[in-house]
């Protein structure tokens, strides 16, 4: 039953923030609720990993359309954390910007509903619902890239959701492709535990068609390139907690649902499932790396290394072998944890400098000690500087990629790997230690002129700090049972 | 059922489904964007009747369901709710210059259908000799001269057709392979179609607030723009 019991808390608590009783209710209500659910999934994740019988889990006559096993609770793990870091973050960069009430209101209903669509992402069981999740996703987090409202942010709500619908209704077809596929091997239940089991009677044409058309359609909404262009623009647009939630986590629940017609693929001899990863997540994660170099706001910056990591995930799945799809998992929660705090330090320097432009930030370290600190730490993280979490699975993929025998793959991987440390450590290093430009383009008054301090509120403050646990912690250390789930999640990729 | 009267469904179906086709290629190249939405009502209601006479011909309850959604949804709610969300101006806009010429649209657009064969009539084989009809190919069709619409428009009411046209085309190609899903599923599919039309009327209204036109698709601003030299850069 908890399962139920976590899908409905978002929808209460969007209930509740309807109610007229002012800005500290709506964002109190939220993170309470976040919280909640948080402890709830973390319960539920644990009974995943001791091995609860799934029917116990959803409760009796559900398993038609719901399902949880270790690659769902991992996910669902992701978004419930993020969701709550992303929540407090929320309470004072919201109220930093001065919203009126019914503007507020708008935020936290779509916030609690984009965290809703997320989270039935993972434990829905039959594809054509998740289909429509993944539909919902995009609906209810329009309104969330275009909030500001200014022309840039509507340019890039617009994109968003034209681009990502245009995506869904390609998969569509797949999807009823996939239906068609499961009905010509003699029917069953349409779920995607029925898929693998049905997989080896399909007319192999069927499935792949139906693969190709729900990689190209959802690749779309991961941003996998060449389908990236929207991504950009709507993760740098959006008000910063967003963001976190856009590249943090959506991006990989989508990219889950690519993920899970893996073991259906293996069924099929010489279907090439992960040719076609290995190729698009090399593609990506190049295209991603040399256009870091070239941008030219500091939010963008991340959100062209959401598209490198997006594809650093697909290739190490299309890697192929079981130690790059523990890799994969572990980078899928790296990412989530570390790109997530990124955006939290982005939106901390948003609020310090006022404006996104690279070249407008110098010296970020005197106007403010802890957006900058966060912002050099969120760079040296998500480009994968040891000692921090991201390091240690793209080294676990890069082994396991010369371990199999890739060494053209894995040599391309570690150099856009490198590219794209490079590139963020360029700008970002600029942007904290470089000189004021107006202290240099004034030299006379540049002794006598004091930068003032920005004070960042405390709640962002304490998402960043909370945020950087895990950052931390999973550099040096991967606790027992998220181990264990690391591989259960691991194993759903193959058959 | 005899013989004859399952020709004569089948064949009905194939008229549909041509007509179909045919509104697709109006959709691309229609200058009004009223007369798109027009259009777009015209290809649901085929597409309805493209469902019911499935239904009828393989005496699926099911596809009765999906052939009333449809009548229901698209032709009614979708124009309702335009008109509440959106301005009235998206109604009135023609586009002078799209992004290619007419008859180049329409070129390229008969060489989607004609892809759009050779990718289905394989599709449609494969699935078994009952489900050998137009509806494939021609489903194919509509979702990629839906995704040209998209590519080629600049109005704001174009491109959402442009989106629902591609969905109706993977619907029409879906209720010939998918025939038994649940209805369930299919509800929520259209009411999935609705939010869409409602969050994109709301962004429309949006745009023509806060910038003042409803061309969408001349917002271009947002690209790695040509280097802006720092100003500590260009100081010696």
């Amino acid at each position: 039953m908890s399962v139920i019991v976590i899908l409905l808390l978002p929808l209460i608590a969007t209930l509740l923030v309807c109610l007229p009783l002012g800005k500290r209710w709506m964002s109190g209500v939220t993170v309470a609720f976040c919280l909640a659910n948080l402890i709830l999934v973390v319960r539920l994740a644990w009974q995943v990993v001791a091995g609860v019988p799934p029917a116990e889990l959803t409760g009796d006559g559900w398993s038609r359309w719901i399902a949880v096993d270790g690659l769902s609770a991992l996910i669902l793990l992701l978004i419930a954390l993020v969701a709550t870091t992303a929540a407090i973050y929320s309470v004072g960069y919201m109220a930093h910007e001065e919203l009126r009430p019914k503007k507020l209101r708008l935020y936290y209903v779509n916030y609690n509903l984009f965290i809703f669509s997320m989270l039935a992402i993972p434990v829905s069981a039959e594809p054509t619902l998740v289909w429509i999740v993944v539909e919902l996703t995009t609906l209810c987090s329009a309104l969330l890239v275009s909030f500001e409202n200014t022309r840039e942010a509507l340019e890039a709500a617009w994109k968003y959701v034209v681009l990502s619908l245009m995506g869904a209704g390609v998969a569509l077809l797949g999807f009823l492709v996939l239906f068609a596929a499961m009905h010509a091997a003699g029917g069953g239940t349409y779920t995607w535990a029925g898929l693998i089991t049905a997989a080896p009677a399909m007319p192999p044409i069927l499935l792949q068609t139906a693969f190709l058309l729900i990689l190209i359609g959802l690749g779309t909404k991961v941003g996998l390139v060449p389908m990236h262009t929207w991504l950009p623009d709507a993760h740098s647009q959006a008000p910063s907690p967003v963001c976190a939630l856009l590249s943090g986590v959506e991006t990989t629940a989508i990219l889950y649902v690519i993920l899970r017609l893996f073991p259906v693929m293996q069924a099929v001899p010489g279907a090439h499932a992960e040719t076609w990863a290995l190729v698009l997540g090399l593609l990506s994660v190049g295209f991603a790396a040399f256009l870091l170099l070239q941008v030219h706001d500091y939010k963008r910056l991340f959100a062209f290394s959401t598209v490198e990591h997006m594809g650093i995930i697909l290739a190490a799945v299309g890697l192929g072998a079981s130690a790059a799809d523990y890799g994969a998992m572990q980078q899928i929660v790296n990412h989530s944890v570390t790109k997530s705090f990124c955006f939290f330090a982005a939106g901390a320097t948003l609020l310090a400098v006022q404006t996104r432009d690279i070249a407008a930030v110098r010296g970020l370290i005197r106007r403010s000690p802890f957006a900058a600190t966060a912002l050099i730490f969120g760079g040296l993280a998500i480009t994968g500087a040891p000692p921090l979490a991201v390091f240690l699975s793209e080294f676990a993929i890069l082994k396991a990629g010369l371990a199999q025998g890739h060494y053209v793959a894995t040599a391309l991987l570690a150099a856009f790997i490198a590219i794209a440390f490079f590139g963020v450590m360029l700008h970002l290093n600029r942007m904290v230690f470089g000189a004021p430009a107006d202290a240099a383009a004034e030299p006379d008054h540049s002794g006598s002129e004091t930068v003032t301090p920005f004070s960042l509120p405390t709640s962002c403050r304490l998402a960043l700090i909370l945020a950087a646990v895990p950052v931390l912690v999973l550099g040096v250390y991967v606790p027992e049972p998220l181990h264990r789930l690391l591989t259960m999640a691991a194993s759903g990729l193959t058959k | 059922m005899n013989e004859a009267t399952s020709q004569l469904l089948e064949n009905l179906n194939a008229l549909a489904c041509g007509l179909f086709l045919l509104t697709a290629f109006g959709i691309v190249a229609t200058r009004q964007a009223r007369g798109c939405l027009i259009l777009f009502i015209v290809q649901s209601l085929l597409l309805a009747a493209s469902a019911a006479l499935l239904g009828l011909r393989f005496d699926s309850g099911h596809l009765y369901g999906v052939a009333l959604v449809n009548l229901i949804s698209k032709p009614i709610i979708v124009p309702w709710l335009l008109r509440k969300t959106s301005p009235a101006e998206i109604y009135t806009r023609r586009e002078i210059d799209q992004v290619l010429n007419i008859p180049t649209s329409l070129a390229i657009a008969l060489a989607l259908a004609v892809l759009a064969y050779f990718l289905g009539i394989p599709l449609a084989n494969a699935v078994g000799p009952e489900f050998r009809g137009p509806n494939v190919p021609i489903g194919i069709a509509g979702l990629l001269l839906g995704a040209f619409t998209l590519t080629v428009r600049r109005e704001a009411l174009p491109l959402l057709i442009g989106l629902l046209a591609m969905e109706n085309g993977a619907f029409l190609a879906g209720i010939s392979i998918a025939r038994d899903l649940t209805m369930l599923i299919e509800l929520a599919i259209a009411t999935d179609g609705l939010i869409i039309v409602f969050i994109m009327g709301v962004l429309v209204r949006a745009v023509q607030q806060h910038v003042g036109t409803t061309a969408v698709g001349e917002l271009t601003s947002l690209k790695e723009k040509a280097a802006v030299p720092a100003a500590d850069e260009v100081l010696p």
